[in-house]
C-alpha cells in the first residue's frame, strides 16, 4: 500500500515501502503555468530534507524543486525532460521527477496529508 | 504610490486574467489558455493586448517642434509626412537610450508612444526641449490596445471600415462604432497587426467584438515570448540609458541623414561608434538542447574568457526552442559562432543567432 503526503513547498511524495517517488502538485504547476524546461538529479545522488533536488522553468521563469525527504537518489523520470508539457498534464502521475530511498520514515510522517495540503494551498494562493 | 489600472481591469478578471504590477500597473500576465496558447493563437489567427499603460504622448507646435525634438530623437522627423510612424529613441548626452519609442507625426505635431516604466522619466526630458509654444500632454481617455496576428486585419475591417488599408508604419483616423479612434499598422509581435487607441467609453464594446470573432486575450508573459522571438528589444532589459544605439544593433533606426550630419545627442560619441565599432554588441543567442539561458546569465567563449551577458532569454512557442539575446564583445559575435552560457554553475553550448528568430509577416 502506497501513502502520499504533501510539502509546503507544493511537492508531493507517494511512498512505497522504503522508496518515494517525488514529483509537483497540480496546484504548483497552476502557479508556474506552461512548464517548458526540467532538471532531473542523478540517480545515486544523495540529498538532504529540503534541499535543492530538481529545477522546473515555466516560460516565466526558473523554479527549484526541494526534496521533502533525505536519501539517495535512485532515479529521474526521464520523459518529463523529454516532454516538459506532461508535468502541466499529468502532475501527480506520469508527471513524476525522481525516486529516492528514503533513511528516516519519520520525515515522511511529518508531512502534511492531502486534506491540510489543499487547506494550505488555498491560503497561499500567491 | 498606489498601483493603478487600466480601463479594461474588470473584463480581464473576468477573462481569467493573472495579474501583476507592471510599472505601477495591475497587468495581467495571462490568461487562462496560458502563455504558450496564447503566444500560438497569436501567430496563427490573432491576439488582443491591453497595452493601455503604454504613454500615449502628444506634442502639438510648428515647424520648430521638429529641430527641438529632432535634438533628442535620432529620426529624419523633417522629412516624417503626416500619419507615417517611425522606430526611434530619446537619448542622453552620452548616446544612451532613455527610452524606444514610436513616434508618428499628425496634423498638429506628433504622437509618441512611451514605454510605461519611462513614461514620467522621458516627459521631464522631452519638456526641457520644448519652448513655450509646443504644447503636450499624456492622454488618458483612451485606452491603448493591440490586435496582432494574420487575421486581424480581415476582423477588424468589418468593423473598422478601410483600417486594412493602412500600410506598415502608418497611421490614420477611422471609425467604430460613430467614434473617432486612431490606428497604426505597427505592434510587438513580429506578425502583421495593428495598435488602437480606443475612447474608453468604446473598449469595452470593441473587445466585446474581438472576442465575438475569437482573438484571444494576450498577457504580458506572451508578449514577451513573442517579441523575444521576433528579435525586439525590451526596455529595462535589453536597453538601457547606459546602451547606445549602435551597440544595440539598432544602427538603421538612426535615419541615415542623421548618422551623417548629426545635431542630436550623444552624436559625437555614436559617430565614433560607427566609424571604430563598439566593445560590445547585442546578439541573438540559440542554446543548445532546452537549457533556457535568463538575463544575467554569463556567456564565455569556448576558450572560457568571459565575453558578455544575455538580456533576455526564454522558450521560444513557435520556434519550439530555447532562444536569447545578449550583449558580447563583438570578436565574437559572427552569426554561427560558438559560445557557452553558464546556467546553475553549468557550462552549456550555444550559437549566436540571426535576428529575428521567427520571420516576420508585416504587410507593406
Amino acid at each position: 500500500m502506497s501513502e502520499k503526503k504533501f510539502s509546503k513547498k507544493h511537492e508531493w511524495v507517494e511512498l512505497n515501502g522504503d522508496i518515494a517517488t517525488v514529483g509537483i502538485t497540480k496546484h504548483a504547476t497552476e502557479m508556474l503555468g506552461d512548464i517548458v524546461f526540467v532538471e532531473i538529479p542523478e540517480s545515486g545522488k544523495s540529498v538532504d530534507k529540503d534541499s535543492q533536488a530538481a529545477v522546473v522553468e515555466s516560460t516565466k521563469a526558473a523554479s527549484d524543486v526541494y526534496s521533502p525527504i533525505s536519501g539517495d537518489i535512485t532515479e529521474g523520470n526521464k520523459s518529463i525532460v523529454d516532454d516538459p508539457s506532461s508535468v502541466n498534464s499529468d502532475p501527480e502521475k506520469g508527471g513524476w521527477f525522481f525516486k529516492i530511498k528514503i533513511k528516516d520514515k519519520s520525515e515522511f510522517d511529518s508531512l502534511m496529508n492531502k486534506s491540510d495540503y489543499e487547506k494550505f494551498a488555498k491560503e497561499n494562493q500567491n | 504610490m498606489e498601483v493603478q489600472k487600466t480601463a479594461l481591469y474588470k473584463i480581464h478578471k473576468n477573462l481569467g486574467a493573472k495579474f501583476a504590477p507592471f510599472a505601477g500597473y495591475e497587468m495581467p500576465i495571462q490568461y487562462s489558455d496560458g502563455i504558450v496558447k496564447e503566444h500560438i493563437s497569436t501567430r496563427t489567427y490573432a491576439g488582443f493586448f491591453d497595452v493601455s499603460h503604454m504613454g500615449q504622448f502628444y506634442i502639438e507646435g510648428g515647424s520648430s517642434l521638429d529641430e527641438a525634438l529632432e535634438k533628442i530623437i535620432p529620426a529624419d522627423l523633417k522629412n516624417l509626412n503626416i500619419n507615417q510612424s517611425k522606430y526611434s529613441f530619446l537619448l542622453n548626452l552620452e548616446g544612451g537610450i532613455i527610452d524606444d519609442l514610436i513616434i508618428t507625426r499628425r496634423k498638429n505635431g506628433f504622437y509618441i508612444v512611451l514605454n510605461a516604466a519611462c513614461k514620467d522619466n522621458d516627459i521631464k526630458h522631452i519638456s526641457k526641449n520644448l519652448s513655450e509654444d509646443h504644447k503636450f500632454y499624456l492622454c488618458s481617455k483612451t485606452s491603448l490596445i493591440a490586435v496582432q496576428g494574420p487575421k486581424s486585419s480581415e476582423i477588424l475591417e468589418k468593423k473598422i471600415r478601410r483600417i486594412s488599408n493602412l500600410k506598415f508604419m502608418y497611421g490614420n483616423f477611422f471609425e467604430f462604432e460613430g467614434e473617432k479612434l486612431y490606428a497604426t499598422r505597427s505592434g510587438y509581435t513580429g506578425e502583421d497587426g495593428f495598435e488602437i487607441s480606443v475612447p474608453n467609453n468604446k473598449v469595452e464594446n470593441f473587445i466585446k467584438y474581438l472576442i465575438e470573432n475569437k482573438v484571444k486575450p494576450v498577457g504580458l508573459g506572451a508578449r514577451d515570448t513573442l517579441r523575444l522571438e521576433a528579435g525586439l528589444c525590451l526596455y529595462g532589459h535589453d536597453l538601457n540609458e547606459k546602451i547606445n544605439p549602435i551597440e544595440a544593433n539598432l544602427k538603421w533606426a538612426i535615419a541615415k541623414t542623421r548618422r551623417e550630419t548629426g545635431g542630436f545627442n550623444g552624436w559625437e560619441k555614436i559617430k565614433e561608434n560607427l566609424e571604430e565599432g563598439t566593445s560590445r554588441i547585442r546578439v541573438g543567442i540559440l542554446p543548445e538542447g532546452k537549457i533556457i539561458a535568463r538575463e544575467g546569465t554569463k556567456i564565455f567563449s569556448t576558450n572560457d574568457e568571459e565575453i558578455g551577458t544575455i538580456t533576455s532569454g526564454t522558450f521560444g512557442p513557435s520556434v519550439n526552442a530555447p532562444v536569447a539575446m545578449g550583449y558580447i564583445d563583438p570578436k565574437f559575435s559572427e552569426i554561427g559562432a560558438n559560445i557557452k552560457l553558464e546556467v546553475r554553475g553549468k557550462k552549456h553550448n550555444a550559437q549566436v543567432s540571426k535576428l529575428p528568430f521567427y520571420k516576420k509577416s508585416y504587410v507593406k
